[in-house]
């Protein structure tokens, strides 16, 4: 596969490490939510057949996280974001 | 040495005379010869034997889709078992021989598996050797390994290598037949990067094989005009002897190209095959077409072969199969073989031709509407019996007979994405579906572009498409004047007559016989057909005989062909070597290793080296008279703790953080608190993964208001790493704080023992006293003003400090203290007495961090602050892994001193059997304490912080052991942690 790296370009999938659905911006806090919440943040995720939003980390280049968009099916790729950015417009700050 | 069918014409070199073997029978042929076309010039038409029958067997074609002539290639070391010698280019010494045969190919004593074919028939596997169930691993496995069984493995180590490349392309254009050379001419003449790769030694493709002309040249002629033109141009790359082998995502393709193996040994420097993976913005695939068959009795004899294979060896090699030829064909391609061969001056005496219509060949005996009903010959053809159209049957002697069922194109690589080719009524065949690799088009006969015009013409306006996509424009130059004859197919797939076997898939001995069953039995869906019997699933993967199959399980359910479907191809197109996937990745080369600063240093004592991830760790460094290593680690550890020790700890990770936020970005991380930890000084931190367990551990240092190092363990230093750029980037994307590795940047020592703070101060230029640099202290200081890290910590549980000076120092600074430490009898300790001595002081190590231990399990339960969120705090919290019997960090002793423990072994009550409900835990690290004169170890148990002082057995049903233990605290040396505050 061939990841376009919003900085870097066309770089070949070997480059990057992956670690799954990108809903995992989506920390809770710890001093407010509870167990269950907790639970369900890290447990129980999608598993679609389709247009999966994930955590692509280029460890062999920049260290940049990205949130690729891809197709499960087919492995097209529709988007890739910076995580940081992405985290950021979803109002995650310190 | 006679070559008794070697006839006129081919591509072949006639000045050259190479003499080769085939199981011990000295031949000779030509250089453009393959194995099979010198063997067949030789008047061997026996080369192998089929897989589940040992019927005797030659080749049935003349390319890579050949599944009855497999041979073993060399001998010693480079011995290759399932070569095709259809592919096997001759060389001038080579040496084959016959496999899956004993005790001779003419002779082969497991042929008593023909007689008993009635208990072989499709799924024998399920339905005999089922009882007794324990007869299957001891008597029916092993008899059935040893008589099914292709060629055997030499055993040696392959003394040649492989490489791996990667390339780039606009066009990769796969296969360089008349659609293949017209696509890269068109793109080539427009300046596009292309890629033109083929599997054979020769470019042109089939019009090596015929007669036919291209542009009033005859087709060999034109194809090497092409390829001199082609070869001139910069931007074209041209792969001999190269297959396309898969293709991936996005426009990659993986080819291997064999590079040597058309040598005896491949030249000085160079590999025997390369692996390439070519990116390309768009690809061609114009791979040509593969015969098929038609089915009767007894087709499988040694001489029976594909019409168009027939034809291959008589124009391209000057060879005819036999001196007595006929041909068997349902269409129109096939009535070739017979006027090619009759051209050649070969005695054709029939062409039996399935279609009842049509014109007859002239000067030929052509019956119409006939077939073959048998074959007769069992090491070699002699006789086919023809049934004609008025039903009157005849037997007719001939050597060779060349049959044409129809071609089917090689659509495979556009269905590796899973698309399903589309049936052709007019092509009776397979043709590539929609939904294929993005990028990937296909012409020629691999698209169902079936004659030489329309392959010409195919393969350029495909090229002139795909260009267009990338704003690459190319111009359509004049066609060549070829062929344009319209095919004219019957269906016909087998011949309907008496008991006997017709093969489909002759590796395999699938024969239609067992797709009839497979039917009665209700295994009628293709992809259970497949399995049931086993057809396509040999080495040529059922490149002739799939769509036969098909159609016969089709017509025997009512079904159409393409309501039957078919089964989609996979990667490799063709068989590869494994050594060709590894390249270099063997043996020391598998993966790189990395050497510590002090390496140098230790290989000059003798050290014994231990991998620690890609680190090379001396484990121990004997000194002369020590025999055996306990020794060894036994000295290190008394004289460390007696005086000063060294240890090269440089490969433990460490990450500098900075910015104004690092201390917060901290108490994130780690589930214990590092934002109030003063400035200069350090801490034990632990880390947790978000679902409470421990990740990893290690002290941090506090350098400066808004400066901390981190050090991980060696084994986490790079997920470390990646899980803090997680933190940073992804949870808390506002954070003011700067991550780099300095793992590589830093050589660190620890100086441990009662006398480190004396050796130390004989080498930095600070003062380093208690009181100046007490227990848990961090700073920069200089030696010699060179610029170095000091930490005083401690692993060993002794007065200890960790030294670190910038990499390229690190073989000056190890030499410095062992120069230094001599004073004090100081002692370089390797990995072993490390770990003695952290099992002595209870601190946990890999053995205890192993990805399912709580912090609560390790006894640090109280770390895991409440008042801040941190990673894994929450789930830590979970009732399940919060239990007053769960499992505790204990230490453990012998009973008996002089007993040993074996890590591994379990925890049992006294009188407990050892049964799982009885299990209270496990061993996980157990070392021989000099110091304590008894073998020590630390285990995980259950309520283990009730059970301190009671007495249990350990035990190992593995390693047949079992001793009695006592329970213990983990800290079995100076618990009170009087030495390090020394």
């Amino acid at each position: 596969m061939i990841i376009h790296h919003p900085i870097l370009g066309p770089r070949d999938a070997q480059e990057f490490v992956y670690l799954g659905d990108a809903s995992l911006i989506n920390r809770p806090d710890g001093l407010t939510a509870g167990v269950e919440a907790f639970y369900d943040y890290l447990y129980n995720r999608g598993n679609p057949a389709g247009e999966h939003r994930e955590l692509w980390y280029h460890e062999q280049g920049d260290r940049s996280w990205l949130v690729v968009t891809r197709n499960t099916v087919t492995h097209e790729i529709i988007k890739v974001e910076l995580a940081r950015d992405v985290a950021k417009a979803a109002g995650r700050t310190k | 040495m006679s070559q008794k069918n070697r006839i006129s014409g081919g591509q072949i070199d006639r000045s050259k005379v190479l003499t080769f073997t085939f199981d011990g029978k000295t031949y000779s042929g030509h250089p453009g010869d393959t194995l099979a076309s010198a063997l067949l010039a030789n008047g061997v038409r026996l080369m192998g034997r089929s897989f589940k029958y040992h019927r005797p067997r030659g080749p049935i074609s003349a390319g890579s889709e050949e599944p009855n002539a497999l041979v073993q290639l060399r001998s010693g070391a480079r011995q290759e078992p399932n070569t095709r010698a259809t592919v096997a280019e001759l060389f001038d010494g080579l040496d084959a021989t016959s496999q899956n045969r004993w005790p001779s190919l003419a002779f082969d004593a497991l042929a008593i598996n023909d007689r008993l074919n009635t208990f072989f028939t499709a799924g024998f596997y399920y339905k005999t050797f089922m009882w007794p169930a324990s007869f299957w691993e001891k008597v029916y496995e092993p008899i059935i390994r040893r008589a099914a069984g292709l060629g055997s493995l030499t055993r040696e180590e392959d003394p040649d290598e492989y490489d791996k490349g990667f390339l780039h392309c606009d066009l990769l254009v796969i296969g360089a037949g008349p659609a293949g050379l017209m696509a890269a001419l068109a793109a080539g003449r427009a300046g596009a990067r292309v890629i033109l790769a083929d599997e054979d030694f020769r470019f042109g493709g089939r019009l090596n094989a015929e007669t036919l002309s291209v542009g009033g040249r005859t087709g060999a002629e034109w194809a090497d005009s092409v390829i001199a033109e082609l070869a001139a141009l910069p931007n074209v790359r041209l792969m001999l002897r190269t297959t396309v082998i898969g293709a991936f995502d996005h426009g990659i393709y993986g080819a291997v190209e064999r590079v040597s193996d058309h040598l005896a040994v491949p030249l000085e420097g160079k590999p025997r095959q390369t692996l390439w993976r070519i990116y390309s913005k768009r690809a061609l695939l114009a791979g040509g077409a593969t015969e098929r068959p038609i089915a009767f009795e007894n087709n499988d004899r040694p001489g029976i072969m594909m019409a168009g294979a027939l034809r291959t060896y008589a124009n391209r090699f000057g060879v005819t199969v036999g001196e007595r030829v006929a041909v068997f064909t349902n269409n129109e391609d096939g009535l070739q073989t017979a006027r090619d061969l009759v051209e050649k001056g070969v005695d054709v005496v029939a062409v039996i031709d399935a279609r009842p219509d049509g014109p007859l060949l002239p000067g030929i005996r052509h019956l119409k509407g006939a077939e073959v009903v048998d074959a007769a010959g069992r090491l070699g053809l002699k006789s086919i019996t023809i049934r004609q159209a008025n039903g009157r049957t005849e037997t007719v002697e001939v050597s060779a007979l060349g049959v044409s069922g129809g071609w089917n194109p090689n659509v495979n690589i556009s269905s590796h994405h899973r698309s399903k080719p589309v049936w052709s009524e007019a092509l009776q065949a397979f043709v590539p579906g929609e939904g294929g690799p993005q990028g990937l088009s296909a012409a020629g006969a691999a698209a169902g572009q079936m004659s030489t015009h329309a392959a010409l013409e195919g393969g350029q306006k495909a090229a002139i498409a795909a260009l267009a996509e990338l704003g690459i424009s190319a111009k359509a130059d004049t066609v060549p004047e070829a062929e344009d004859r319209p095919l004219s197919i019957t269906p016909k797939w087998y011949v309907n007559a008496g008991k006997g076997r017709a093969w489909i898939d002759p590796q395999n001995d699938v024969t239609v016989k067992d797709i009839k069953l497979a039917h009665k039995e209700n295994f009628t869906s293709v992809e259970h057909m497949k399995r049931y019997t086993t057809l396509g699933m040999a080495t040529d993967q059922g490149k002739t005989g799939n769509v036969l199959g098909l159609a016969i399980m089709a017509g025997l359910t009512g079904q159409t062909i393409p309501e039957t479907g078919t089964t989609i191809y996979r990667p490799p197109y063709t068989p590869v070597a494994m050594g060709t996937l590894a390249g270099r990745s063997r043996g020391k080369e598998f993966k790189p290793f990395r050497l510590t600063p002090s390496h140098k240093w230790a290989e000059e004592q003798g050290a014994v080296f231990v991998e620690v991830g890609m680190w090379l760790r001396t484990q121990w460094l004997p000194k002369p008279g020590e025999k055996h290593w306990r020794e060894s680690v036994d000295r290190e550890v008394l004289a460390t703790r007696k005086s000063v020790g060294i240890c090269d700890v440089t490969t433990l990770g460490k990450i500098d953080i900075q910015g104004t936020d690092a201390g917060a970005f901290l108490d994130k991380v780690y589930c214990n608190t590092f934002s109030t930890l003063a400035v200069g000084r350090c801490r034990y931190g632990l880390m947790l993964r978000e679902d409470g367990m421990v990740f990893d551990d290690g002290t941090t240092a506090r350098m400066g208001e808004n400066e901390y190092v981190m050090t991980t363990t060696t084994a986490n230093a790079v997920t470390v790493f990646r899980h803090l750029e997680y933190c940073r980037q992804v949870l808390w994307p506002d954070m003011d704080v700067q991550l780099i590795s300095t793992t590589e940047a830093w050589a660190q020592f620890s100086v441990a023992g009662p006398n480190a703070r004396k050796l130390l101060e004989k080498i930095v230029d600070q003062d380093i006293s208690d009181s100046a640099f007490p227990y848990m202290a961090a700073g920069n200081i200089t030696i010699g003003g060179l610029r170095a890290r000091l930490f005083r910590i401690s692993f060993s549980g002794e007065l200890a400090y960790e030294i670190a000076v910038p990499t390229r120092y690190g073989d000056a600074l190890i030499r410095r203290l062992v120069e230094e430490g001599k004073a004090f009898d100081a002692v370089v300790y390797g990995t072993e007495a490390l770990g003695v001595m952290r099992v002595e002081k209870g601190h946990v190590a890999g053995n205890e961090l192993n990805g399912q231990s709580t912090a609560l399990n390790m006894g640090l339960g109280k770390m895991v602050s409440k008042m801040k969120d941190s990673i894994g705090m929450v789930l830590s919290q979970r009732e399940g892994m919060n239990q007053p019997d769960g499992y505790r960090l204990v230490g453990v002793k012998p009973v008996d001193p002089a007993a040993t423990l074996t890590a591994g072994s379990h925890f049992l009550e006294k009188d407990a059997k050892p049964v799982i409900e009885n299990d209270g835990g496990w061993l996980t690290s157990k070392v021989y304490s000099p110091h304590l004169g008894c073998d020590i170890a630390l285990g995980y148990l259950k309520a283990g912080d009730q059970k301190i002082g009671r007495r249990m057995r350990a035990v190992n049903l593995l390693a047949k052991t079992e001793t009695e233990v006592e329970i213990v605290s983990p800290h079995f040396f100076d618990p009170e942690g009087e030495r390090l505050r020394g």
